[in-house]
């Protein structure tokens, strides 16, 4: 029944993405065509998405790994939840906001520079160039990262670090032993889902690139479908993207296999190696650096917001009609998004648990498990015209531009709710499956008294995730804008490109709050209650 | 998790679903309306967008309904999208460089109104496309961090390179694209070497004019590339004379907006007389402080005193359509190569 | 050694709802049963003695030393808990090697030592194993393995047997007599069965909410009727 339901879930996708691209390869425009695909154009930027996208990848995950050992191993300290919420909140973000975000702190006229300059520097450091590129991804992913392999760390038996502590372990020793092949487990999904997001990061490299030397092939996919408007090359494109990707992450993930999820007893997490003097001071040096990285953008965000006129911007209807858009849009399809995540997740399991069946469950297991990431791969441009040209014979376009657009944001937020659920749900299952099976506890009361208590604060999560994605989003709505459906992030681009940069800041500013509100609900819960009393 | 539940979660979702469809189901239509399309900036609340309806409505006993979409090049890439089965009774809002484009598509109409008293610098006509405002492509500069701005492209190209200029991309913006012809119009055939010059003085080059202009407004380059009208914005929105154009010696190049009335107007006589409005003062009367660009007829009333302060071209650049069309890509080829060298 | 093993004096901690006090005193080389009602303080003694909790009040007296502070490596005290005692992703020699040296720095001796404590506890060989292919049983006799390679004096044991068959417990029980034999060490075990306490037990202590109520000879624990508390653990209700 599940497996049947997962299969069609698994189908849709694979039709959405198919059929958007069929649409647009029949369209034949007539054009001469521009030219061979591989020429040393196309080569030449996907030589550099390849290359900033993996030192992106390796930046943020170099950082995160200190500052989510400092948050396993600092479990209590207050305002411990406060750089939670912190960590979720990147990934909200529409990238031009966190570009300028980031240049007040990194750019030339930036805090960086101001405090350099009163130091004594005469020339401003410049970040534009492939510096800048990574200070911007690592802004974004580092955070992720650092979340996700806490969470890892946080599914290891609580017994282990009494063991740790009773063998006398030292803290490098349960790095090496106990955290690193957590971690290690990990990294392949967690690089591959960061690798992804930088190579068809577009904004932010153009902006902070310094030039058209530093393009990705995103560039390329979208100058094919507007500027040219040609819509093979832009499929041809996005295939490349999508093949040359996916095989980097197949590499990884051959050397690098995922881990055996252990079963945790649910006890309450104590910590024991985080009390010395030196680690102690560690900790505190990581969890700073990481709330100053993501934090200071925040910061100067928040500062030029307060400074426009709020109270005239969120009493004007525009405001109104662009909020309830965007809060329309974004719960339905985090909705949707964690359904089919969650879904698609049991019937990986159930397929890999009939394993007399051999190749064939298999391969549907790992088409699953590709789909929800490889999206990510898939230009919500050339899935939104795709869909436009599906859709024209049935009447007016606009009319079915919240549905396509809530699909796609639903669809892109897939493989970050699949992340955070994946590993939930194994654990659940693991503690749950047969007891619940063995008294014939199934359906509505399965769901109600076994399901949702146990996974109510990973669905959360994830929910929370796929609502702030959506919310920043603004590829989805672009190509189908119209009047009627102006989304925060689409205002805030269109003041933006109306000179009115103080209403632009006041939205950012908006924006951000409504990201941290949802991130508050994510985290829900995250604040474990203490064991014994606090040492 | 239970099928069950699915089926129920499915049900309300199909219920949200249908409610934000809901938002996009256009209010009750009048009896005659006139579609326009346009980008999205023209029909903000302080676009022209609404009081250009308001006045037109007055005359036709008409509804004008607006479809906005991101910028001039999306309007294109929309009508293709949409193909014949477009609603557009009206298309405001291309500019010249995407006109053999347009064209191309067989979208569009004759116009068959006179234009004789159209004006804009360098001169424009077609049997097709309309113009309706126009602006000149400049450099606009911040006078507290630049006290000697370029007078030429040449200085500009050959300038000190510590002084930064933020451009756009000429494969994702219209500015960006403006610039490229202003360049190619300049130096023609040396156009790469000049590039390769000026490429030390680019901070970054942004995907849009947005990113370009909010880099700019932080101080992070004295210059910008953006329009010559710009500086009428801050003086007259924001009252300061901080950001100013700098009037370059070999001349200006020119970005003519233009509109069309589409074969499958759903009423040719109702779109023909909005092109004739829009060439009126009325219209025209609208656009200065509205859309920050300059009308093509006379207005009702003389511009605003912060026009006179801009700079005026003495010479202005447009390379033909056809010609933009036909090499738009082995410019930019050019500009890539010059860019990207090291 | 001195003739006292390990005391707790005058020890209190204080949880959001309760109070928990202890006071009692074990002689070196005895096995000692800890039993008790869920909830009345049996784990959280154990974590004192370990160092895994520290009490508000009190001292810890562990070999005639005070310890109260101390950290749990720098304890005489190896533990034992009911599972989780092994790094699942590391090979069932490994485990035992940590408990040699926690940096896992082995020479060949040392490798020696770790084959010979897995062959002390029957699992000769199964040094490549990863835990979750041994039975529970097997990954518990591992545990106790690096228990016998860390030679502490004082070896808690929280509920080992709590997940084991009745014969795998016989078993496990038999093993660590010999183990007490052998190193002549204290052993504190927390159990629920009555059986345990008379295959093993020299004394029994026992607690009821928070508090020690009872510590005495095996022998007159069994005998006796004037504690509820006791009454229901030993099944003499009816």
């Amino acid at each position: 029944m599940t497996i049947a339901a997962g299969a069609f879930a698994l189908g849709g996708i694979l039709l959405f993405v198919g059929l958007a691209g069929a649409a647009l390869l029949a369209q034949s425009t007539g054009s001469a065509g521009a030219g061979p695909l591989f020429d040393a154009y196309v080569w030449r930027i996907t030589r550099f998405t390849l290359l900033q996208a993996s030192l992106s990848t390796f930046l943020a995950i170099l950082f995160a790994i200190p500052v989510a050992r400092a948050l396993a191993r600092q479990a209590s300290f207050p305002g411990r939840i406060w750089v939670l919420r912190l960590l979720a909140l990147p990934l909200g973000l529409p990238a031009l906001v966190a570009a300028l975000g980031l240049i007040e702190i990194w750019g030339r006229q930036g805090l960086l520079n101001r405090v350099l300059s009163a130091a004594g520097l005469e020339q401003p450091v410049s970040i534009y160039g492939l510096s800048g590129i990574l200070i911007a991804h690592v802004f974004f992913n580092m955070p992720l990262a650092a979340r996700l392999m806490l969470a890892g760390i946080e599914r290891i038996p609580a017994e282990y670090w009494r063991t740790c502590a009773n063998l006398g372990m030292s803290s490098f020793a349960t790095f090496r032993f106990i955290e690193w092949p957590v971690i290690r487990g990990l990294l392949p999904g967690i690089a591959g889902l960061i690798f992804m997001l930088c190579a068809t990061s577009f904004t932010l490299v153009l902006t902070l690139g310094g030039g058209p030397a530093a393009s990705t092939i995103e560039v390329a996919i979208y100058q094919a479908l507007r500027f040219d408007f040609d819509p093979p090359r832009a499929i041809a494109l996005s295939a490349l993207q999508v093949a040359l990707t996916g095989a980097l992450l197949l590499i990884l993930k051959f050397f690098a296999p995922a881990p055996r999820e252990g079963e945790t007893s649910g006890r309450a997490i104590r910590r024991f190696d985080g009390a010395g003097g030196l680690s102690r001071l560690a900790d505190r040096i990581w969890l700073v650096l990481a709330v100053i990285v993501v934090g200071l953008p925040f910061a100067a965000i928040a500062y030029r917001g307060s400074k426009a006129d709020l109270v005239r911007l969120v009493s004007e209807p525009a405001f109104h009609r662009a909020l309830a858009t965007s809060a329309t849009i974004a719960l339905v399809s985090a909705m949707i998004s964690v359904a089919i995540a969650a879904l698609m997740i049991r019937t990986e399991r159930l397929a890999l648990a009939q394993r007399r069946h051999g190749v064939a469950p298999r391969l549907f297991a790992g088409t699953i498990g590709a789909s929800t990431s490889f999206i990510l791969l898939v230009p919500p441009v050339v899935l939104g015209a795709g869909w436009f040209l599906l859709l024209r014979p049935f009447g007016d376009v606009a009319r079915f531009a919240p549905a396509v657009v809530v699909a796609i944001n639903a669809l892109m937020a897939l493989p970050f709710v699949h992340r955070v659920l994946a590993p939930a749900m194994a654990t659940h299952a693991a503690r749950t499956a047969r007891l619940a099976a063995s008294l014939g506890i199934g359906g509505f009361h399965r769901l109600r008294w076994i399901d949702w208590p146990g996974l109510r604060k990973p669905l959360f999560v994830g929910f929370s995730f796929a609502m702030a994605l959506s919310l920043g989003d603004l590829g989805a709505v672009a190509l189908f804008g119209s009047e009627d459906m102006v989304t925060l992030p689409y205002l805030l681009y269109s003041r933006m490109g109306s000179y009115r940069t103080a209403d632009a800041a006041g939205l950012a500013l908006i924006l951000g709050l409504l990201c941290l509100v949802l991130t508050v609900l994510g985290t829900a819960g995250e604040e474990r209650p203490p064991e014994g009393k606090s040492t | 998790m239970s099928s069950s539940l699915h089926r129920k979660v499915l049900g309300r979702l199909a219920i949200a679903a249908a409610s934000i469809a809901a938002f996009s189901v256009s209010a009750a239509a009048a009896e005659k309306t006139l579609t326009v399309y346009t980008y999205e900036s023209f029909i903000t609340e302080w676009g022209p967008g609404a009081k250009v309806a308001e006045a037109f409505e007055k005359t036709c006993d008409c509804k004008v309904d607006y479809v906005g979409v991101a910028d001039g090049v999306e309007l294109l890439t929309r009508l293709k999208l949409e193909g014949q089965g477009s609603k557009a009774d009206i298309v405001l809002g291309l500019d010249t460089n995407l006109v053999a484009e347009a064209k191309a598509t067989g979208f569009f109409a004759p116009h068959g109104a006179d234009t004789a008293s159209v004006k804009v610098p360098g001169g424009f006509s077609d049997d097709t496309f309309i113009p309706y405002d126009y602006g000149h492509f400049a450099v606009v500069y911040d006078t507290e961090a630049l006290k000697d701005p370029p007078k030429s492209l040449k200085e500009l190209v050959e300038g000190d390179p510590s002084q930064k200029i933020v451009i756009e991309d000429p494969r994702t913006s219209t500015p960006g694209l403006g610039l490229l012809l202003w360049v190619k119009s300049v130096y023609g055939d040396s156009a790469g070497e000049a590039w390769a010059k000026l490429k030390d003085r680019v901070l970054t080059v942004t995907p849009g004019w947005s990113e370009a202009y909010g880099l700019f407004t932080k101080g992070e380059a004295p210059m910008v590339l953006s329009y010559t009208t710009s500086p009428a914005y801050h003086m007259v929105a924001e009252n300061t004379e901080r950001y100013q154009a700098a009037p370059f010696a070999e001349g200006h190049y020119i970005q003519i907006e233009v509109a069309a009335l589409t074969k499958n107007a759903k009423d040719p006589e109702l779109a023909r007389n909005f092109l004739t409005f829009m060439i009126g003062p009325e219209f025209q009367s609208i656009i200065p402080t509205t859309n920050w660009m300059m009308p093509v007829t006379a207005t009702k009333e003389p511009l605003p005193e912060a026009f006179s302060k801009l700079v005026d071209p003495q010479k202005t650049f447009l390379i033909p359509s056809e010609e933009v069309a036909a090499s738009r890509k082995a410019w930019i080829d050019e500009w890539l190569a010059a860019m990207s060298r090291n | 050694m001195s003739s006292t093993a390990l005391a707790v004096k005058g020890v209190e901690i204080s949880f959001e709802t309760t109070t928990l006090a202890f006071d009692c005193t074990v002689p070196a080389e005895r096995i000692v049963a800890v039993a008790g009602a869920s909830g009345s303080g049996k784990s959280t003694l154990f974590n004192i003695i370990a160092g895994f909790e520290q009490p508000e009040r009190g001292e810890v007296r562990l070999l005639g030393e005070e310890m109260t502070r101390r950290a749990p490596a720098e304890r005489p005290v190896s533990i034992i808990f009911q599972e989780h005692n092994l790094f699942a992703h590391l090979d069932v020699a490994t485990n035992v090697g940590f408990g040699i040296s926690p940096a896992l720095r082995l020479d060949a001796a040392d490798r020696v030592k770790v084959e010979d404590a897995l062959a002390r506890v029957g699992l000769a060989g199964f040094g490549k194993r990863l835990p979750p292919t041994l039975s529970g049983g097997e990954r518990q006799r591992v545990a106790l393995a690096r228990a016998f390679v860390r030679h502490r004096p004082i070896l808690l044991l929280d509920e080992p047997f709590a997940a084991l068959d009745p014969g795998m417990r016989a078993e496990m029980r038999a093993l660590i007599s010999d183990l007490h034999e052998e190193e002549g060490n204290t052993i504190l075990m927390i159990t629920h069965h009555p059986d345990d306490v008379r295959a093993l037990a020299d004394s029994v202590l026992f607690l009821d909410r928070g508090r020690i109520v009872a510590h005495d000879e095996v022998d007159r624990f069994l005998g006796r009727r004037d504690i509820a508390a006791i009454n229901r653990f030993l099944g003499n209700e009816g």
